[in-house]
């Protein structure tokens, strides 16, 4: 069998599997975050943080909530490193630099997980476990709340209350994101992936470092974090060992971005809605991987940096979707990509990460595009904007152009500084259009809360430390406290009723409109940029 | 009034809302307007603009610093994409000042006849009236302010505000009270109050809305004004951290070449013609002779849900059509037919026009007056008589309401019948010699106006739903109701049904436009979305309503919500046209910026521009020049055909998205043949 074939096989099955999923998933998501009712141990845990789980917060409270959270776990996670030293477990990899322990901190906190570090001689297993694989948890549970808030800003009319975050959060964290990463992280032992709490295994003399891996890959997948417990990431034979597992995290990786949708369009009422959005995330999707798979395949140096166990398409299905959904794992060194393929990662994640985005992330982020898109269609059959019978005001515009603006000016002016900084140069691994690509890569992942790295630029000094630190903080909360916002805007208007001058939202129309809007706003945003890195790379 | 054309017929179906007037010589009137806006404080208030301007500003400093053919050229267009913008709105003020001149020329400085406290008169100026005071108004002179008739009846001729050179009635108490400031009373004699402050009236309020002077941004323009910055924000976060790339790359930029870089970026086609899309908005439902009080009715306008139309005069053409003679005593139907077509031969009024048009369909008289028929006197309808005839041969026929008529008991029960039935009776009498015979009865009644089924299924696929509004009975109503074929109906309706039926709509979120002419209508015209007030109803209802026809003519509410769609599509089709054009303009500069470091790069060079000068010096003058192709179309609005939205979205799309994308390549390629012979530059 062809590598090609087997490729296609491949995206056969991960499709078939997401398929299968789709509406059980979808739909058990949506009834969770609409249940009127708490288990066990999540009303133990409301008394334990003193939360009443009935009362319901307006759009402000909500967003200080997510930031209060997240603002915390960063401090925590923080002071866990720098003190890692006294931890059991440690090995004696001692305190973690303080330049290194906040740019961890941020990243995981942010579901970036960006890695500065090298796992095996910085990090022990106690704080993996306490600090970075819980915060792998919340940071996807608190994507998921703030996109559920979202959506509950569309369904609602006139009223300021958008839910109780700590109720989503708990629900999204105990009801979907422990059941099914612990399922997969014993469906991962199976497929060959390490589980040890030993620091190495004694391998003809020399240590091979372990970890428990199985449990934290599950989770790495799942809530789109990618922080890998070894620095080689998903190009480790522990942590990625066979052809099988390597599709069992690719699926992991898509299955709540996609199975979301489902749930966005029962939450709405109207099915339609979501497959529309999925429409369109999944054809970009497919398009970059077909991008991705031709240019490597057709590569000077098809070889370099793959990842020979799993070939080229394999390779390529991986980076994309690693990249379309914000997860940042990686089965390669994207750095030794071609240009039109390194420049195809890099432009997945341009687009804002909603192709389908990370957990939660995704859905918000082209729930906010679709505003946008719909605020100029909408004057073009004649009406004042409206999308899902909420009408597209001066406030809606002020809130979405705010989200969609965070990304690409801190993506610019990020690398736009680091492009002139005197060290630079020191820190890249090539020189010219390849090297420009290295800086657009970091700062584009880091901005959009992707992580995965091209690994040709080394990011140790304070400069990357923390300005990555700063935009992964900028782009990840900015957009959030604007969906928000958004959100409150829309949940006080009265629904306004569909017509036939409506603009059907749920057709092949709106999809290129939306499709388009993602291409076009990446495009108009970073073609110059792009020109002079990968663009002028690819036409070499 | 001469630029104010009167619109007396409906727009025929699918047509194109008409487009103003637009001569190339408005863009050389406007062009000291144009260099006046320069001023920063003008262009502050437009984002878009004021960034061009910044960047005019700086190239022109390093063009007299350091001058070359190309910075002062890129200079000189940078100048022009500011002032095109500037014209764009100098000449849509321009068409509303000149409305507005043509208006003060109505105002005429009237003398008042002020009646004192003790009943006696004196002479005052118009402009020393106060609200309240009354006046005395006879034949020949003008009504000095706007106020309501309180005592006597009169004919107006209001041609000076509306075009309509027919008289109009005014009669105290009803609906027909109001009269305006500067029309002429044509008979009898009226005490008017006062009802508007000099400076304050009807006509004062509509200068100043047709010059723009209390134009404010409405909430959509804003909205897409942010949407705007945002974009521009985004290009200039996009051109500012290119030099530092540029400079890693090894190929420093100059500010000329950024600057033009992002001033074709920004959406300035857009920028530029915003204003004047609004302003173009407001002047053509002017030209209609529709005053809207706000740009937020207008708006409004296109996203009306449901339109409540008074039955009577807007989808039926009122009780003004003869379908029937009802000979009384012993007279014969050819009696009765022969006199009915006598007394309305002379009749210029729809009635009696369509009274002689029945005597010549049903009973196959002539059309025309007969030579013997032509010597006869005619007498005309008087506000007070309330009757018309003609005088012939000593024969007097007479055809009239029946309050002016001594009837039988058998005439009086036809005339009850026919009222109750909804129609309205005019009684036909003739006397000879003194004797005074009544010969029978005219059933006027209500036929829907042709045309106005196609009308409402036009409505009902823009997703408009019509409810039809009448006093009739249920049963008439629905009968009506069904041959016009509206969505709904709302019968033996009292006005707080109307404003009942309003609140229900809206609860539901639902637009609502209506119409009315009545104080009674106030409440209801307040509570819609868009009220559009009859010139000839009351000042209550002009005041509660954002809009006014100066025709009163209620069809006109359908045109208003086309009018509305039509500035809404041009918005949204300009900005989708704007920023389409930015792919064509990066295939322009981003070759002529990096094809020295990046030889590469020169492939992206599709349109084989000559030098990187001639490129982007291309592309600038491309950027300007378009908005002054544009303005013709900000102007007149987007063609605009009844569809649904997703018609309406696929075919604006192809047309200013896939249009926007190539039309930059073809007018970028031409101008670089040009540019390219310029020495200095190619």
């Amino acid at each position: 069998m062809s590598g090609t074939v087997a490729g296609l096989l491949q995206v056969a099955l991960l499709f078939l599997a997401l398929g299968l999923v789709y509406r059980p998933l979808g739909d058990y998501m949506a009834r969770v975050y609409s249940d009127t009712r708490h288990n066990r141990v999540e009303r133990a845990v409301y008394r334990l943080v003193r939360v009443d789980p009935d009362s319901e917060q307006r759009w402000s409270t909500y967003a200080f909530g997510v930031l209060g959270f997240s603002f915390a776990g960063i401090a925590l996670l923080y002071l866990l490193q720098r003190i890692q030293s006294i931890l059991p477990f440690d090995f004696g990899r001692g305190d973690v630099q303080p330049g290194m322990a906040f740019n961890t901190a941020t990243s995981f906190v942010t579901n970036t997980n960006w890695q500065s570090y090298v796992p095996e001689t910085v990090m022990g297993h106690t704080v993996q476990l306490v600090g970075l694989t819980v915060q792998n948890f919340v940071s996807a549970a608190t994507g998921l709340a703030v996109a559920l808030a979202l959506v509950r800003g569309f369904v609602r009319a006139r009223t300021d209350r958008l839910g109780n975050f700590w109720v989503d959060l708990t629900r999204g964290t105990v009801r979907i994101l422990l059941p099914v990463a612990f399922l997969f992280a014993i469906l991962l032992i199976v497929t060959g992936v390490v589980m040890s709490f030993k620091s190495g295994v004694d391998v003809d003399g020399s240590t091979v470092a372990t970890a428990p891996v199985a449990s934290q890959e599950a989770i790495k997948e799942l809530g789109t974090n990618g922080g890998g417990v070894l620095n080689a990431n998903s190009a480790h034979p522990f942590e990625n060992p066979s052809g099988w597992s390597n599709l069992v995290e690719i699926f992991l990786i898509a299955v709540i971005p996609v199975c979301l949708t489902r749930s966005f369009g029962t939450l709405v009422g109207n099915r339609k809605q979501g497959y529309v959005l999925l429409g369109v995330m999944g054809t970009l999707w497919t398009a970059m991987l077909a991008v991705i798979w031709v240019a490597e395949a057709h590569g000077l140096r098809p070889l370099e940096g793959k990842e020979l166990r799993f070939g080229i398409p394999s390779t390529a299905l991986f980076a994309d979707a690693t990249t379309g959904t914000s997860t940042g794992a990686v089965n390669a060194m994207h750095d030794s990509f071609t240009g039109l393929g390194g420049g195809g990662a890099l432009l997945n994640m341009l687009f804002g990460e909603m192709t389908p985005g990370g957990v939660g992330t995704g859905l918000y982020s082209i729930l906010v595009m679709a505003v946008i898109a719909m605020f100029l269609a909408g004057l073009m059959v004649g009406r004042t904007p409206e999308y899902l019978g909420k009408k597209l005001g001066r406030r809606e515009v002020t809130c979405a152009a705010i989200s969609i603006l965070a990304m690409p000016a801190v993506v610019l002016i990020g690398a736009g500084i680091t492009a002139v900084l005197p060290g630079t140069p020191g820190a890249l691994n090539n020189p010219g259009a390849h090297g420009l690509s290295e800086i657009l890569y970091a700062f584009a992942s880091a901005s959009n809360n992707n992580g995965s790295a091209f690994a040709g630029i080394t990011v140790a000094s304070d400069w990357f430390q923390a300005s990555l630190g700063v935009c992964m903080l900028l782009g990840r909360f900015v957009p959030i406290v604007a969906a928000l916002c958004l959100a409150g805007a829309l949940a006080e208007q009265r629904k306004v009723p569909v017509t036939a001058g409506t603009l059907p939202t749920t057709g092949p129309l709106f999809a290129s409109l939306l499709g388009g809007s993602v291409v076009l706003v990446a495009a108009l945003t970073f073609v110059p940029a792009l020109a002079l890195g990968p663009i002028a790379e690819a036409l070499q | 009034m001469t630029t104010m054309t009167r619109s007396s017929e409906p727009q025929a179906e699918n047509q194109q809302v008409a487009a103003g007037v637009f001569a190339p010589r408005q863009l050389l009137d406007s062009v000291p307007d144009a260099l006046r806006k320069l001023h920063p404080r003008h262009q502050v208030r437009n984002p878009v603009m004021f960034v061009v301007w910044v960047g005019s500003v700086l190239v022109t400093v390093f063009a007299v610093a350091e001058p070359s053919v190309f910075t002062v050229a890129v200079a000189v267009w940078l100048w022009f994409t500011v002032l095109f913008a500037n014209l764009a709105e100098a000449v849509a003020e321009g068409r509303g000042k000149a409305q507005a001149e043509s208006l003060r020329r109505t105002k005429k400085d009237a003398v008042a006849r002020r009646i004192r406290e003790d009943g006696t008169e004196e002479l005052v100026p118009g402009a020393d009236l106060r609200v309240d005071d009354l006046v005395v108004v006879e034949a020949g002179e003008v009504i000095p302010g706007d106020g309501d008739v309180v005592a006597g009846i009169a004919t107006v001729d209001e041609s000076a505000i509306t075009g309509e050179s027919a008289p109009v009635i005014r009669e105290s108490g009803g609906d027909r009270s109001a009269v305006t400031g500067g029309t002429t009373v044509l008979s009898d004699r009226v005490e008017v109050r006062i009802t508007a402050k000099p400076g304050e009236t009807f006509v004062d309020r509509m200068i100043a809305l047709v010059e723009g002077a209390q134009r404010q941004k409405t909430p959509n323009e804003i909205a897409l004004t942010i949407l705007l910055s945002t974009l521009t924000i985004v290009f200039l976060l996009a051109v500012v951290a290119l030099q530092p790339f540029a400079v890693y790359s090894g190929g420093e930029q100059s500010v000329v070449v950024l600057t033009a870089l992002l001033v074709c970026l920004i959406p300035t086609t857009i920028g530029a013609l915003l204003s004047a899309i609004g302003i173009a908005g407001m002047d053509r439902l002017v030209q209609r002779n529709v005053l809207a009080t706000s740009g937020r009715a207008v708006e409004a306008a296109g996203d009306v849900n449901t339109l409540l139309l008074d039955k009577t005069g807007t989808i039926t053409w009122g009780n003004r059509r003869a379908t029937g003679f009802i000979p009384v005593g012993g007279t014969s139907m050819d009696a009765l037919v022969d006199a009915a077509r006598l007394s309305s031969l002379a009749d210029g009024t729809p009635e009696g026009r369509s009274i002689v048009e029945l005597c010549v369909t049903g009973y196959g008289r002539a059309a025309e007056a007969t030579d013997h028929e032509k010597t006869g006197e005619a007498v005309p309808f008087t506000a007070q008589t309330r009757m018309s005839g003609i005088d012939l041969g000593g024969r007097e026929v007479r055809k009239g309401a029946a309050s002016g008529f001594v009837l039988t008991e058998q005439t009086r029960e036809i005339v009850d019948e026919i009222s109750a039935d909804g129609g309205t009776p005019l009684v036909v009498a003739e006397s000879t010699g003194g004797d005074h015979t009544v010969l029978g009865v005219i059933r006027l009644s209500d036929v829907v106006k042709p045309g106005m089924k196609e009308r409402f299924a036009e409505l009902r696929a823009m997703g408009i739903r019509t409810v039809m509004v009448t006093g009739d009975n249920p049963l008439t109503a629905k009968a009506i109701a069904a041959e016009a074929g509206v969505d709904d109906h709302l019968a033996e309706a009292k006005p707080e049904d109307k404003l009942a039926l309003i609140r229900h709509e809206q609860e539901g979120g639902r637009l609502v436009a209506m119409t009315g002419d009545g104080t009674n209508d106030a409440p209801a015209l307040a509570q819609s979305d868009v009220g559009v007030a009859m010139n000839t109803g009351t000042s209550a209802a002009k005041e509660a309503g954002n809009m006014v026809d100066l025709d009163s003519d209620p069809t006109k509410l359908i045109e208003i919500v086309r009018i509305g769609k039509q500035l809404l599509i041009t918005r949204g089709a300009l900005t989708t046209f704007s920023v389409a054009n930015d792919l064509a303009k990066y295939f322009a500069i981003l070759p002529a910026m990096f094809a020295a470091i990046h030889p590469q790069l020169g492939g992206l060079n599709v349109m084989g521009l000559h030098s990187p000068n001639s490129a982007i010096l291309s592309a600038v003058v491309f950027n300007a020049l378009i908005i002054v192709v544009l303005i013709p179309l900000a102007l007149r609005g987007v063609r605009y055909r009844p569809s649904s939205a997703s018609a309406l979205l696929r075919r604006n799309l192809l047309v200013y998205g896939v249009g926007g994308v190539v039309t930059p390549f073809a007018g970028i390629w031409l101008i670089d043949l040009l540019v390219r012979l310029i020495p200095g530059i190619g």
